[in-house]
């Protein structure tokens, strides 16, 4: 493989000549007629590694979870039709988490697309609001430009998930194939801007004036690669520092700054910060409704500092008084230049006051009478077990919450979970792609009933490649998020939450993957040890936990922020604190 | 409360791209009252004009949106700065003996020509203000309007005040030109 070919190349071939360019070696597809040609040339490319899913929902959620792992752009093929609409759950994860994806489906010859030919869907068309941008590739002389766009695309700014259709004809054509060199100018697209440094200095001046700042970060921060400039400027100016669900990993957990994640479950502590700060510092994150609750209400004494790489997310959800478009680790650059060490000490003292009170509140601190376990001490157990350095990769649930909360992560870009879109059946085929991104790495996964048996086929995938990912699937019998909504605001109307699984250690067993049951607290040591222990593929343990456990504390949806109804003390009946 | 928003835009001229315009304001449930494309002074590059109906939060909404659409240029709210704005329609109004002259005459208030004659209409032709043009359908009302079309407002500002300066054509618009010239 040389720099630059000058040859004639069918469309198939340019297609994987193209991606190995881009640095993929990994790819998560799905064949089918209209997708065969490419298929056909694979063989000429043993450098690329394919992975067969069993579904393309799977591919998708593999590529993304390769992505978060790794800061590559992860790569998902599918035939048209059905093969790329499975692949809509996917991106449209993706684009909610900012993750960078590149999606290659197969398409209906050009001449009958749009003639409802056998197996033709309008891909482009369905997933025109569900990605950063997508292509129809209607002649195999644009074929390299659209792929070699569509990675820089995916990769640059804000990252996001871009779809390439590939029409069959265009992949059996041939043209004479050189891998385009030169700058790619789109004139509409600015990913890096730059900003103003008024805006910076007039965010010192509103920093210098704070006496009760905070600190909210994102997912920004850890693309930006602003962690160190992050516990820098906190330190600096000591100032505490709340977490958006995926910026878990960007600052310690065990730092006395850190307030641990804000939001609807968020820690009681973080909450009351956040409402009663007279200055947010919003650094990479984009004020999701989970993390503000009613906006109308939220921070209401608080001037409000937003930096983010996304123009269009500053002063989209909050008004803010300083609101800087740029990359966050420039900008704290800029911002920690020639300021000066500041101190909150009150502010912090007050602060600890109101994480007393959630120490007080925390389940693991109270006498645990009954002998069912609790999925938080299972979840709290895995952390101390894999000593906190695991990637811990959750599908959506009242699971995911509990990792949340007592899976402290220190690490960066090891907490992998779908915020923005909540994808149920995201956590196996994304623990999968991202143990096959950093293999030497303990990857567990952590799954509901509910949601792991959305994409559990790909238990064979993980099989199939010896994917060394563990699964701690907590089985509460119930879809237990839905089940807690329905407690608390619905009557206890459960109605369709409750759910009979089969016999996981048994349908694990018929996939060949080792499982065990956990049943009592004893049990889970052992478990995740031999777990631990397993490396020549995929480990599943079932934990049967307490079937009406709730997560606390919980913000009602659109209420206000500091509105919490919280874990009763030891003793205490339920509270509502106000 | 509603208002009425005109939005102007710079756009890449290639396949997809008003889809992807207009589905800002699907999105939504957002109502486009007009809409105009056209070519500019550059084979690369067109111009939108859009005219909305909403709250200041959805003009708002939109204009963030359409920045993030990687083929859209630049955008601007013309709202508040100084700047040309025209309709055109075409008008076919009923016309006898008796009532043809007093059209006429009407006509000649307005920026408006007889762009048609025939023994039962007239066919007239009105470009201004879209206030203008609403003056003009409101008195030819009486005299029956058979059938008209409004072409959309259009939008430029007066003076130095130019929507944009850029010079940069995309890699895309460069190729087909290459292509062009080769085949």
């Amino acid at each position: 493989m040389g720099e630059q070919h000058d040859m004639e190349l069918t469309g198939a071939e340019i297609v994987w000549e193209c991606l190995i360019r881009e640095g993929v070696d990994l790819v998560f597809g799905y064949p089918g007629g209209a997708i065969l040609p490419t298929y056909d040339a694979l063989s000429k490319y043993p450098q690329i590694h394919h992975v067969l899913p069993r579904h393309e929902q799977g591919a998708s959620h593999m590529a993304d979870g390769y992505a978060r792992a790794t800061g590559k752009v992860g790569v998902a093929m599918a035939t048209s039709g059905p093969g790329a609409t499975n692949l809509v759950t996917g991106l449209a994860t993706a684009l909610l988490d900012s993750s960078p994806i590149v999606c290659l489906t197969g398409q209906v010859p050009t001449p009958v697309i749009g003639y409802n030919a056998f197996q033709e869907a309008d891909i482009t068309g369905i997933t025109l609001p569900i990605t950063k941008h997508n292509y129809l590739v209607t002649s195999v002389e644009e074929l390299a430009f659209s792929i070699r766009e569509a990675f820089h695309i995916a990769r640059s700014g804000r990252p996001g998930p871009v779809l390439i259709d590939l029409p069959k004809d265009v992949q059996t054509a041939s043209t004479e194939f050189h891998y385009p060199t030169d700058e790619i100018r789109l004139p509409g697209y600015r990913p890096t801007p730059v900003a103003p440094l008024q805006d910076v200095d007039d965010a010192a001046k509103l920093i210098r004036a704070a006496e009760r700042p905070v600190i909210l970060a994102g997912r920004g921060v850890l693309l930006s690669d602003a962690c160190d400039e992050l516990l820098e400027f906190a330190e600096r100016t000591e100032t505490p520092v709340g977490l958006t669900l995926l910026g878990k990993g960007c600052f310690p957990e065990d730092h006395p700054l850190c307030l641990g994640m804000m939001g609807m479950h968020g820690a009681g502590h973080a909450n009351h910060a956040v409402q009663q700060a007279d200055l947010l510092l919003a650094f990479g994150m984009r004020f999701d409704d989970r993390v503000t609750g009613n906006i109308a209400t939220y921070a209401p004494k608080a001037r409000k500092i937003h930096v983010d790489i996304d123009p269009s997310e500053i002063n989209k959800n909050v008004e803010v008084d300083v609101g800087i478009a740029g990359d966050l680790r420039q900008t704290l650059v800029g911002l920690l230049d020639g300021l000066e060490p500041i101190q909150h000490t009150q502010w912090v003292d007050r602060i600890a006051t109101w994480r007393d009170e959630s120490t007080d509140r925390e389940l693991l601190n109270q006498v645990l009478e009954s002998p069912e376990l609790k999925a938080a001490e299972v979840i709290h157990d895995l952390w101390t077990l894999t000593g906190g350095e695991a990637i811990t990769v959750t599908d959506v649930g009242q699971h995911q919450m509990w990792v949340a909360q007592y899976y402290e992560h220190s690490q960066r870009h090891a907490l992998i979970t779908s915020g923005g879109m909540g994808t149920m059946g995201f956590g196996l085929p994304a623990g999968i792609g991202a143990s096959m991104g950093r293999p030497d790495e303990e990857v567990w996964v952590v799954a509901g009933d509910g949601g792991f048996q959305m994409t559990m086929a790909e238990l064979a995938t993980a099989m199939q490649e010896k994917v060394n990912v563990k699964i701690a699937l907590i089985n509460n019998g119930y879809l237990g998020m839905v089940r807690q909504w329905q407690e608390l605001f619905y009557e206890k109307r459960y109605n369709a939450t409750p759910m009979l699984s089969p016999d996981f250690c048994a349908l694990a067993a018929a996939y060949g993957v080792p499982a065990v049951r956990v049943e009592t607290r004893d049990q889970i040591e052992p478990a995740v040890r031999q777990a631990q222990a397993n490396n020549d593929g995929p480990f599943l343990i079932e934990f049967v936990v307490e079937q009406h456990d709730v997560v606390f504390p919980m913000v009602p949806a659109g209420a206000d922020l500091h509105d919490m109804i919280r874990r009763p003390k030891n003793g205490d009946s339920q509270v509502k604190e106000n | 409360m509603t208002d009425r928003y005109t939005i102007t835009a710079l756009v890449e001229n290639r396949p997809g791209v008003l889809n992807r315009v207009v589905s800002i304001f699907r999105r939504p449930g957002l109502n486009l009252d007009s809409l105009t494309v056209g070519r500019t002074e550059r084979a690369d590059v067109s111009r939108m004009t859009m005219v909305l109906e909403g709250k200041k939060k959805d003009a708002a909404h939109v204009e963030r949106e359409l920045r993030r659409l990687i083929h859209v240029i630049k955008v601007e709210d013309v709202n508040g700065t100084p700047h040309v704005l025209r309709d055109m329609a075409l008008i076919k109004v009923k016309a006898t003996a008796d009532t043809r002259s007093q059209i006429l005459q009407m006509c000649g208030h307005y920026p408006a020509r007889v762009v048609d004659v025939a023994l039962g209409s007239i066919l007239i032709e009105v470009v201004g203000e879209e206030p203008e043009i609403d003056g003009l359908a409101e008195l030819l009302k009486p005299f029956g309007i058979i059938e008209m079309v409004r072409a959309g407002v259009v939008a430029m500002g007066r003076a130095d005040h130019v929507l944009d300066t850029h010079r940069e054509q995309s890699s895309w618009a460069e190729r087909q030109v290459r292509f062009s010239k080769a085949s």
